[in-house]
């Protein structure tokens, strides 16, 4: 029997399996897909930010603050490319300027530092490229821009050389308390939760039992908080589209460029990103379910709101377009609690979900500390990282890895400079990639300007050799992404 | 200290330093990233190469071949599997290997020959989901002739480029069926002859003026919608076609790479994405060269060997005589109907008897003139009965002519009345 079995790889799964492998528990992670970050962690704006936004008093307001202040550290120690860049809200109106006052307000109240109101002028003269609209901005300087499938991993990865097993392509069909009334399969009768012996949590690859179970399932995450206790909430996804821009415009902006606030949330921003490129979006709309598409008329008027704090953006620049979907909630806040004895929510994590990740992982353990977990620090504690990234190493010390280890010398990416070396540390590390996007994600090949056209057959043999399957095995990225159909030799009679 | 390094040994790489050698460089380096000589070429296994340099038809690989044997009698250098990671402005070239390790090397002259990438789903922002069966037409052809395997079988093709329409032929002769070739402007991007032998005689049909307007599927692609645009390439809502397929190769274009170009400083043209070229193919900076596609994008490689050819001399002519002056240099420039020239300046002083002058229109033109004119002057006129905008063109200008011209000249197309 487990401890804590978490469902759900995504970055606040993460982040929990990540502060409850400081102590000794046996912990484990279930996820449905056949990586970590799949969902929106993946697809998400990068932005840790400084924690204006949320309404005084709400979690959101204060795990925000604090998930900042962690992240920096953590991204440190755990190697995740990270930038402390800061942030602007521009007022482009008058009656923008309200709205821009009253974040400034918030952002007091809700113990953010450093934060400053700026003129139209002053805010053009450190971001020259900003809209001559320009009314006012408030100045954030806490804000930050990170990789965040790369915390993700690094969180999950430092977990499991911490002890913690992660068990991939799993889903969860059903929970029932263990010396309850009965075993609950999905779409079963109303769950009685008495939970205080713990937990059978049914899954496509069987049962697994634990005292505590933690629902960190994103955009599903109402589901299997229905599994255990009585249906009190429901995720509404919205769906944020995006433009991912060359690094030929990485440098428009240097900082992250909201705009005023609208009834549809933070609006679309202009930002760099940890990589040298440049981001722009999200819009906001309702969808059903994980509808990761886009839409010509949606990245239409993403690239029309960013013209308006930013004219100059050159969005023909473009080298890939994605969404990502919000699990956004019917409440105002994070839904954070002990939702039936034993079974913990952490729901509702829509933005600011990235910057307050690690502080609301902090916050799963007290839940579980309260509910009657026993806390007993590890101190064997492993709590650093490290990858080599070749392309950010001198020319001296380019030539003596590759001297030391030659497959450092072999440039499979052109386009982001990644070796042979890397994508093998990565293959070779504690959670191995077993999609083409699983190697983009840990390493960034084929997150260029040419999208993998180069890399993609050299990344597939790698894969296969490495893996020991036929290259036809071998993903794009979730399971069931085929890539290569058949072997040019051989019968094609079926067409 | 090299006479010359040539980055890149694709054709453009081949031709070039076969033709330094032949004039006389003796320490010529070249440097390819890829595991064998002779770039794209080796995954180009269809015919229809070196009908104007060899006169005879022959594969990629062949031609890639003959230039191979060609060089292996010679002194030149070549470095496999080697990347060049940096070029500064004073010519010293950072590269690395595996088996050579990391290594900074420096050169009197410098021929850039990196080629070109494709465009992607991300450059054209298609919309729809993300499933995995979209590919360019050349990583697709790179998996169907190199690694050997088909990936897909059921296809539409986005764009009527060169690569896209090769694509259609293969993947047909491979067992996949493919539904349609779909191409938003009213004319192919292709050569005709790739239009007659890889569509038209395959019955797959072209749908002019049309784009994919959505992708559909979540782990690879299901459908692809395609709908007919109007005249500002905009969709028509109610034109909607669906195709049940299970790949979407896409031929939109190509892009020069030239990230070593940008990083040392080198002037380049929005319109080809290239260097600013003189007539010998020199680039801004003294003693680097640049040709190929990482100049312009070609139709044909036998103009690309011809080009290289060029560079090659000039690059040894450097090496061996010095600096080329730059009196009396013209500026060239695009008029009506032109979308680029190259090269984009022309020093008379240094074309010996002609100099040829390549550009694409940007749109289809029948029974047309070619103007040269500079100032008030009219320098050249040049008669063609077509011109397409998938068909690069040339003309050859005298010395003679070239000396009537002061400052600049303008190139443009009219069309006459048949």
């Amino acid at each position: 029997m487990y401890d804590v079995l978490i469902i759900g790889g995504g970055i606040t799964g993460a982040a929990a399996a990540f502060q409850l492998s400081k102590y000794k528990l046996n912990i484990a992670v279930l996820e449905r897909e056949n990586d970590v970050a799949m969902g929106a962690t993946k697809a998400n704006s990068a932005i840790l930010h400084a924690g204006y936004d949320p309404k005084p008093g709400t979690l959101m307001a204060r795990l925000n603050v604090r998930g900042v202040e962690l992240a920096k550290g953590l991204c440190q120690r755990l190697d995740v490319p990270y930038r402390s860049c800061g942030s602007f809200v521009l007022a482009l109106s008058e009656e923008d300027r309200a709205k821009v006052e009253e974040l400034y307000r918030r952002g007091v109240e809700n113990g953010v530092p450093g934060l400053q109101l700026l003129t139209g002028e002053e805010a053009r003269s450190l971001e020259p490229n900003l809209a001559s609209e320009t009314v006012c901005a408030l100045h954030a300087p806490t804000a930050a821009i990170c990789s965040p499938w790369e915390f993700c991993l690094a969180l999950m990865e430092t977990a499991v050389r911490n002890g913690a097993e992660l068990h991939l392509n799993t889903a969860v069909t059903g929970l029932s308390p263990i010396g309850g009334a009965g075993a609950e399969g999905a779409g079963g009768a109303s769950p009685s939760p008495t939970g205080q012996g713990g937990w059978t949590v049914h899954t496509d690859r069987g049962e697994l039992q634990a005292r505590f179970v933690v629902n960190a399932a994103g955009v599903e995450a109402d589901a299997i908080h229905d599994m255990a206790a009585p249906h009190d909430f429901t995720i509404t996804p919205s769906r944020g589209e995006y433009y991912l821009l060359d690094k030929s415009e990485g440098a428009r902006v240097g900082r992250v460029i909201f705009q005023a606030p609208s009834k549809l949330g933070k609006g679309v921003l202009v930002a760099p990103t940890v990589h040298g490129n440049l981001i722009v979006g999200p819009n906001a709309t309702p969808v059903k379910g994980n509808d990761t598409s886009t839409t010509g008329e949606g990245l239409r008027s993403v690239g029309d709101a960013a013209r308006r704090s930013v004219p100059s953006v050159n969005l023909r620049e473009s080298i890939r377009n994605f969404s990502g979907v919000r699990a956004n909630t019917d409440r105002g806040d994070f839904i954070l609690r002990e939702a039936a004895p034993g079974f913990i929510d952490l729901a509702g994590i829509c933005s600011p979900g990235l910057s307050a990740a690690p502080a609301i992982g902090e916050y799963a353990v007290e839940l579980l500390g309260k509910a009657g977990l026993t806390l007993e620090e590890k101190t064997d504690f492993i709590c650093e990282r490290k990858r080599i990234r070749f392309k950010e190493l001198s020319p001296v010390e380019k030539a003596a890895l590759v001297e030391k280890e030659p497959s450092y010398g072999r440039v499979i990416c052109r386009c982001e400079t990644v070796t042979q070396g890397e994508i093998l540390a990565a293959l070779h590390g504690p959670i191995p990639p077993c999609s083409v996007d699983g190697v983009k994600r840990r390493v960034n090949a084929g997150m260029g300007r040419c999208q993998g056209g180069f890399c993609a057959p050299r990344v597939v043999e790698l894969l296969s050799r490495e893996l020991g399957l036929s290259p036809g095995e071998i993903p794009q990225d979730q399971s069931g992404s085929w890539l290569l159909k058949v072997e040019t030799k051989g019968g094609h009679r079926d067409v | 200290m090299y006479d010359l390094i040539v980055i890149g040994g694709g054709p453009a790489g081949l031709a070039a330093a076969q033709s330094a050698w032949e004039k006389g460089l003796k320490k010529i380096l070249i440097v390819e990233r890829d595991k064998e000589l002779g770039g794209i070429l080796n995954q180009c296994i269809h015919n229809g190469f070196g009908l104007h340099h060899f006169k005879e038809e022959l594969t990629g690989p062949e031609y890639a071949g003959r230039f191979v044997k060609l060089l292996s009698e010679t002194g030149v250098e070549v470095r496999l599997d080697t990347m060049v990671l940096e070029l500064t402005p004073d010519k010293r070239v950072h590269m690395v290997g595996k088996a050579t390790g990391y290594r900074v090397e420096e050169a009197k002259a410098i021929v850039l020959a990196m080629g070109c990438r494709e465009r992607t789903r991300g450059a054209i922002s298609i919309p729809g989901t993300r499933p995995a069966g979209i590919f360019t037409a050349g990583a697709a052809q790179r998996y169907v002739n190199m690694e050997g395997w088909l990936p897909g079988k059921r296809v539409v093709i986005l764009g009527s480029g060169d690569i896209g329409l090769i694509m259609a032929r293969r993947m047909t002769l491979e067992g996949a069926k493919v539904l349609a070739c779909v191409e938003v402007m009213p004319y192919s991007g292709g050569l005709n002859r790739n239009i007659v032998q890889c569509l038209q005689d395959f019955d797959i049909p072209l749908y002019l003026s049309h784009t994919v307007t959505d992708i559909r599927g979540r782990d690879r692609v299901e459908q692809v919608v395609v709908s007919k645009v109007d005249k500002n390439r905009a969709p028509i809502p109610g034109t909607e076609m669906v195709f049940d397929c299970d790949t979407l190769l896409l031929s939109v274009g190509l892009i020069p790479e030239n990230e070593l170009t940008r990083q040392a400083g080198i002037g380049m043209d929005r319109r080809t994405n290239g260097a600013v070229v003189y007539e010998n193919m020199e680039t801004s900076i003294p003693g680097v060269f640049a040709c190929g596609n990482v100049c312009h994008v070609h139709d044909l490689v036998d103009f690309v060997t011809a080009e290289s050819q060029r560079a090659g001399e000039a690059a040894a002519r450097y090496v061996l005589e010095g600096e080329a002056g730059q009196e009396g240099c013209l500026e060239v420039k695009n008029g009506d109907g032109v979308t680029y020239t190259v090269p984009q300046r022309i020093r008379p002083e240094q074309v010996e008897s002609f100099c040829d002058l390549f550009f694409r229109v940007n749109r289809v033109c029948r029974n047309s003139e070619i103007l040269v004119i500079s100032g008030e002057t009219l320098i050249a006129r040049f008669q063609r009965e077509h011109l397409a905008p998938g068909e690069m063109e040339r003309v050859t200008l005298p010395r003679v002519l070239l000396d009537k011209a002061q400052g600049e000249i303008t190139v443009s197309v009219r069309e006459v009345e048949a």
